[in-house]
């Protein structure tokens, strides 16, 4: 079973306010290097709980934070 | 040693600021945004933190659009050279500094055209003047907050209203007023503003930044610099979003992390503390000062209306002796000339000669003031 998915995001600020966020409110959230199978980019990725995937994705949106992708690791 | 160059820079550095730039390098010292391992991530959210710290400081909602720069010069000519295009209007004082004036005469030289609103003796400015000069063909207004020669304070919310009716924009240079007058952007109507790091922020040299309202289409603005941004790697052109757009190669995350000691110390003790005190030493110098026969006070004498700059000439004295001999014989430290300021002196009627510049700072005492009073008497005879 899948246990961790990542955020992609477009800039370092977005992740890292992306972060801050969620672990104001309690969620196991971790940095990340960008897994190389999901992208080039050379930042960083979020990496969550993926049975969290719907809430994470909800309290990012409410929030405006720009995500580019989301994948199961 | 009695320290008034704080217009140039201010000195010394509370200790907090010294102590977050050693720290930074040694618990955070990986490059922001590039790697991803943990001395790469800690480095970025202290820099993120930053953002949001100046955010809140300035007063708009969105961090991302708080861009690093090395200085206020950087910022300015950020927007300058991003924004202008040949052809433009631009609107400026005649209290400018060269940060503003040089970036601006290149521009016109390629097609802009630039209007230079004549300021008062006084570095006043008429707010009729500046509703005449703007109208719907002006692009920009540009204008500092406080004049680094005379210490005089512009209206900004006065022309900030007459710039948007006409529907131009704001740039605000702060160099001498962020960390020593209240600057909330969205009260003031600033579209953009320009700051240093390393005077009233009590911050280090190397760090500005540009803070760009919320409501400002940034598409419009080129990038004065492109590079890498450690974002969209894939690509060879550099990308939109912000601050990645405006902030190319590696950012100065020890002076970042000085600048938000700086902020963090400037309000614990209190924008409105810092005023006071620094109101009070610039009212005992300006009258302290136009006690003395042979010296001339330029600039406002209204302590409301300046910042904490008080620019002096004497009789028969050169500005350069006065300032080598408070140095070398008193140990108070100035700054003479014409303060990479031209236009302003000239409108203030000190060019070429330039004036003796005091400027104290958050750790200059009423002692120190009189101390340097004393001396000044001495040495351009009363």
């Amino acid at each position: 079973m899948t246990e961790y998915g990542v955020v992609l995001f477009y800039t370092t600020s977005s992740a890292i306010r992306a972060e801050k966020l969620l672990k104001k409110r309690a969620y196991t959230v971790k940095l990340i290097p960008v897994p190389r199978q999901f992208s080039s980019d050379c930042g960083v990725a979020l990496r969550f709980d993926w049975q969290q995937r719907e809430q994470v994705t909800s309290e990012l949106d409410k929030a405006h934070v720009e995500m580019d992708a989301i994948h199961p690791l | 040693m009695i320290y008034l160059d704080n217009a140039a820079t201010s000195w010394p550095k509370p200790p907090e600021v010294l102590k977050a730039m050693v720290d930074v390098l040694e618990h955070a010292g990986g490059n922001p945004g590039r790697s991803g391992h943990r001395l790469s991530v800690e480095a970025a959210r202290v820099m993120y933190d930053a953002r949001e710290d100046i955010a809140r400081f300035f007063n708009i909602d969105d961090p991302t659009r708080v861009i690093f720069t090395s200085n206020g010069t950087q910022a300015i000519n950020t927007v300058l050279k991003g924004l202008l295009k040949p052809g433009d209007r631009v609107v400026a004082s005649s209290m400018e500094h060269n940060a503003v004036m040089r970036p601006l005469r290149s521009l016109e030289s390629r097609g802009l055209i630039v209007d230079v609103i004549p300021c008062a003796s006084d570095g006043s400015l008429d707010i009729n003047d500046i509703a005449t000069a703007v109208d719907s063909t002006t692009r920009l207004v540009v204008i500092n907050h406080a004049s680094n020669v005379a210490g005089t304070i512009l209206p900004i919310a006065d022309f900030a209203s007459i710039t948007r009716r006409a529907g131009a924009l704001l740039l605000v240079d702060a160099a001498q007023t962020a960390g020593v007058l209240p600057i909330d952007m969205k009260a003031l109507g600033i579209d953009f503003l320009a700051f240093t790091g390393h005077k009233g922020l009590q911050g280090p040299p190397g760090i500005g930044g540009l803070v760009i309202a919320d409501h400002v289409d940034t598409q419009q603005i080129e990038p004065l610099m492109r590079g890498g941004t450690g974002s969209q790697s894939e690509l060879e052109e550099q990308p939109e979003y912000l601050p990645d757009k405006f902030e190319s190669g590696t950012p100065n995350i020890v002076g970042i992390a000085g600048l938000s000691a700086g902020i963090s110390w400037v309000m614990g003790r209190g924008i409105e503390k810092i005023r006071a005190q620094e109101k009070e030493l610039t009212v005992t110098l300006i009258d302290g000062l136009s006690g003395i026969a042979s010296i001339k006070v330029h600039g406002t004498h209204n302590p409301e209306k300046t910042v904490a700059i008080v620019s002096f000439t004497a009789k028969d004295k050169h500005v350069s002796e006065i300032g080598l001999k408070l140095n070398e014989d008193y140990c108070i430290l100035t700054r003479v000339g014409l303060h990479c300021a031209p236009a302003a002196h000239k409108t203030i009627g000190t060019f070429p000669e330039g004036t003796v510049r005091l400027a104290p700072g958050v750790f200059t005492t009423m002692d120190d003031i009189k101390e340097a009073m004393r001396a000044i008497e001495k040495v351009v005879g009363s």
